[in-house]
């Protein structure tokens, strides 16, 4: 009997579900929207994306080798890279390899490590990364590319993206404006939503991501069926991804039928932008939103009618990382007034009433 | 019949296949039976033998020893050995009172109380009577002493017997077989308590994943109107009171209620049996079947086992192990009670003994809460496990007492749940191990308070008395006012005092 350990507390049982392995899934479940936008956009988007995520994992190593935490356990749990990967996505496909390296230190050393590692951080690492270099550099974070898939005629070929990612050597003719910046530029020149919706890709391109866009959020379908497959291997719930893009498709349809000259259509907000990525993808992520259904309702649709607004009422275009970043400050004062109500007690916990048998 | 949802609840690997196809079968009587006089919640029994006595089988040896107690029996024929202190089945481990029972290897009845022949005209505090007679306690594992459970029906007015057949806990099957095996006599213990209550009904509910137990359990009872056999879903922890009564009845058991005061009283099947025993034929709860079970168990099965065998007996009985158990537990996976000794009896509680190797348990080192949320989404009690543990951490109890730890029932989902497999039970036993006992001490405390403020007062009126008596003897112009006022007040406050 000495051999057995006693442990003074139960479950002698356990789930199967680690930190690594829902970190894995998520990835997964990234995994076909990332490599259809690798191919949209060829080498240097692919150059990129390797640099964020390295650059990512080198920084959580750094910063947990200074604060003497285990590094190799730690990094075993996958979130440098899923942070990584996320920032990655949600930067300009073609920029060069600083703003990669730059947003990476945003995200892991201030947003995560300076907060005290993994589940401490009140912010959403990527989504400050992004920020923060949309912030600091705007002209940088801003150059969109048009679509061009490996191997197509234009593609640059991997020495040219080399020069791309390292050089700086932007070609200026392949630049293209994103759609909610194209529309937002014509709105201050004081051309109708109604017009300026005609140069753009119609809904069904926008739908299969061939646009303009972040590295990695231009494919809804493909987002939306990572984010189906997170939903069925119970990773995240509906609720986030529902009510966010509820509140935004409802607002954004509202006010396009009150103004349509002024304001775009909800399918249009659906479609653009880091919509579907920020719900199924960047709203959901754990350790910066609320922790119960209701309270992941109203964090929802908080960042869904923030969405709406930046992009209709602020300097930028996007709004979703923004709104993310607004909603996660409010998250733990959310949880606060959304917990649960407790078995046998109301809302404000005292016994419930005795109440008479039917 | 139409059932409710309960909140949260997981679904563990449940293993039941392990012993599920075992017959009952009795361990051979071992050399020594050790019977603790604390089996139950309560008081302990008080001994009624001496070393060197000579007991027959079913010989009450220790009796009940308070309002909340219960009796024990002699488990076979033999000499009483030894009336000492030995291992408890706790996870402390700590020595209790026991008794030594040495058998004689006849196994021979004493004389037992004689039958109740009619029981459901029998006037219903007879049947209390027979039931804490002979030493009944919950079987489920709560251990708590029927009688007193089924004496409710005298202070509130009962609807439903509700017989607890869910058995929700992996690895268990002695309720499974003892439903399969034996439900007559399941059924007509169950129909005499529902008599003792005075309800018109008994549902008995059981988990789906017990199919055969409930098409024999429907079977005998489709001869009783009044009886109802009910498959409930697999969900742990269904089997728990407050949870199984919401399932039935739709109906949420108020904190600090029983659901007795929902007009529902729950037993397991085991103990509807053991009633059965002792009302048609007398005889006390001196045996009951337990699941030897585990991966580290070379042969798991259902024995019936004498109370008072020791746990090193029946795992020997059960082939040993056959490979290195990382714990043993006392009762099921998910709210047993790791063991310390395997020198530790089978007491009337034990619904299992488990031997789990390191894979079944599968724990691993804990990491940072990520605030998945999982912990919220599971606890059927509506609980925020990760906010009662961070603040328990910080060793910030009150906040955790106010987010409503000492509602948990540590039914261990939580812990099961968590992906950062953060030993969150064990902080919350810590918390509410901790706050119990501030509790008792500031009860002590106030106790002491209130009486020595009555005793101040009664001094000041005593002054106050003879300061009066004083004064009047003087013209009473000049001293009655500032005593009245001063007597009324101290006579208000030892009232509130008292
Ligand atoms: S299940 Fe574990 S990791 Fe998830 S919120 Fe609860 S305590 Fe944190
Ligand atoms: S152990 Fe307590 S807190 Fe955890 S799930 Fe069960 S009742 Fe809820």
């Amino acid at each position: 009997m000495s051999a057995t350990s006693i442990k003074k507390s139960g479950p002698f049982a356990h789930g199967y579900n680690t930190v690594q392995k829902t970190m894995f899934l998520v990835l997964l479940a990234l995994a076909p929207a990332t490599a259809f936008n690798l191919y949209l956009f060829g080498w240097p988007a692919i150059l990129l994306f390797a640099i964020t995520i390295s650059a990512c994992v080198a920084i959580e190593a750094g910063c947990l080798a200074l604060a003497g935490k285990p590094v190799k356990a730690t990094l075993a749990d996958c979130s440098a890279i899923l942070t990584g990967w996320l920032l990655a996505m949600s930067l300009p496909p073609w920029a060069p390899w600083w703003v990669g390296v730059l947003a990476a230190v945003f995200a892991v050393a201030l947003a995560k490590h300076a907060f005290g590692g993994i589940g401490q951080n009140v912010f959403n690492p990527a989504m400050v990364g992004r920020t923060v270099m949309l912030i600091s550099f705007p002209v940088s974070m801003t150059i969109w590319v048009a679509p061009h898939p490996l191997f197509s005629a234009g593609s640059p070929g991997l020495f040219e993206a080399f020069a791309i990612t390292f050089g700086g050597h932007m070609p200026d003719t392949m630049s293209a404006a994103s759609a909610l910046g194209y529309i937002k530029t014509e709105l201050s020149r004081g051309i109708a939503v109604t017009q300026s919706m005609g140069q753009l890709p119609d809904l069904m391109d926008m739908a299969l991501g061939k646009r303009a866009g972040s590295l990695g959020e231009t494919s809804a379908l493909l987002i939306l069926a990572g984010g189906l497959f997170l939903m069925f291997k119970r990773i995240i719930s509906w609720h986030i991804p529902v009510s966010m893009m509820g509140s935004l498709f409802l607002i954004a349809a509202l006010f396009h039928a009150i103004d349509p000259a002024r304001f775009t259509s909800g399918t249009f907000h659906l479609l653009s932008g880091a919509t579907f990525l920020g719900a199924f993808f960047i709203a959901t992520d754990y350790v910066t939103s609320p922790v119960s259904k209701l309270g992941q309702i109203v964090f929802g649709i908080g960042v869904g009618l923030l969405t709406w607004s930046i992009r209709n009422f602020a300097g930028y275009p996007e709004g979703v990382a923004f709104a993310v970043l607004l909603m996660n400050s409010l998250a733990p004062i959310i949880d606060q007034y959304t917990r649960p109500r407790a078995f046998g007690r109301s809302r404000k916990g005292e016994p419930l009433p005795l109440e008479k048998k039917p | 019949m139409k059932l409710f949802p309960i909140l949260g609840g997981i679904h563990p690997e449940y293993r039941k296949e392990l012993a599920s196809e075992k017959a009952i079968v009795a361990l051979p009587m071992p050399v020594a039976l050790y019977i603790p006089l604390q089996q139950h919640i309560g008081a302990p029994a008080e001994v009624l033998v001496n070393e060197g006595d000579l007991v027959k089988k079913g010989q009450m040896i220790a009796r009940s020893g308070g309002a909340v107690s219960s009796p024990q029996h002699a488990a076979t024929s033999g000499r009483i050995k030894a009336v000492t202190d030995v291992t408890a089945p706790h996870p402390s481990g700590l020595p209790q009172t026991t008794i030594i029972l040495e058998p004689d290897g006849k196994d021979e009845w004493g004389d037992l109380p004689e039958p109740i022949t009619d029981p459901f005209t029998a006037d219903p505090h007879a049947i209390h009577e027979r039931v804490a007679q002979s030493g009944i306690v919950g079987m489920g594992g709560a251990a708590f002493p029927s009688a007193v459970k089924l004496n409710l029906g005298t202070q509130k007015k009962l609807e439903i017997l509700l017989l607890n057949g869910a058995e929700c806990e992996p690895y268990l099957t002695c309720d499974d077989r003892v439903m399969r095996e034996y439900p007559d006599e399941i059924i007509d213990g169950a129909r005499i308590m529902a008599h003792a209550l005075g309800t018109a009904r008994v549902v008995i509910a059981i988990e789906q994943n017990k199919p055969q137990a409930i098409s024999i359990m429907t079977k005998a009872a489709s001869a009783f109107p009044d009886v109802e056999v009910v498959g409930v879903p697999v969900q742990y922890p269904m089997g728990s009171e407050r949870h199984l009564v919401q399932a039935i009845t739709g109906r949420e058991t108020p904190a600090r209620k029983l659901t007795a005061d929902l007009g529902v009283v729950v037993h397991n099947v085991a103990t509807a049996r053991a009633v059965h025993h002792a009302v048609r034929f007398g005889r006390p709860l001196v045996a009951r079947v337990v699941t030897v079970s585990g991966g580290a168990i070379r042969e798991p099965n259902n024995v019936m086992t004498p109370i008072g065998a020791r746990i090193a007996d029946l795992i020997e009985f059960c082939g040993g192990f056959s490979a290195r158990p990382e714990s043993i537990v006392n009762g099921g996976p998910m709210m047993g009670q790791p063991l310390a000794s395997l020198d530790a009896p089978v007491v009337k509680g034990t619904s299992g003994i488990l031997a789990l190797t390191a894979e079944e348990i599968n724990d691993r080192p804990t990491s940072a809460c990520i605030r998945c949320g999982n912990c919220v989404t599971v606890c059927p009690c509506g609980l925020s496990p990760l906010d009662m543990a961070a603040f328990i951490r910080k060793d910030n109890l009150d906040v955790a007492a106010k987010l409503g730890v000492m509602d948990c029932f540590s039914c261990g989902s939580c812990s099961w749940v968590c992906p950062s497999h953060i030993p969150l039970v064990h902080y919350f036993n810590y918390a509410k191990g901790v706050l119990n006992d501030l509790e008792r001490e500031s009860r002590k405390n106030e106790r002491i308070k209130s009486l020595a403020e009555v005793r101040i007062i009664r001094i000041e009126k005593a002054a106050e008395a003879k300061r009066a008596a004083l004064a009047a003897r003087k013209p009473a112009s000049d001293a009655a006012p500032p005593s009245t006022g001063g007597e009324a007040k101290a006579a208000t406050e030892e009232k509130a005092n008292t």
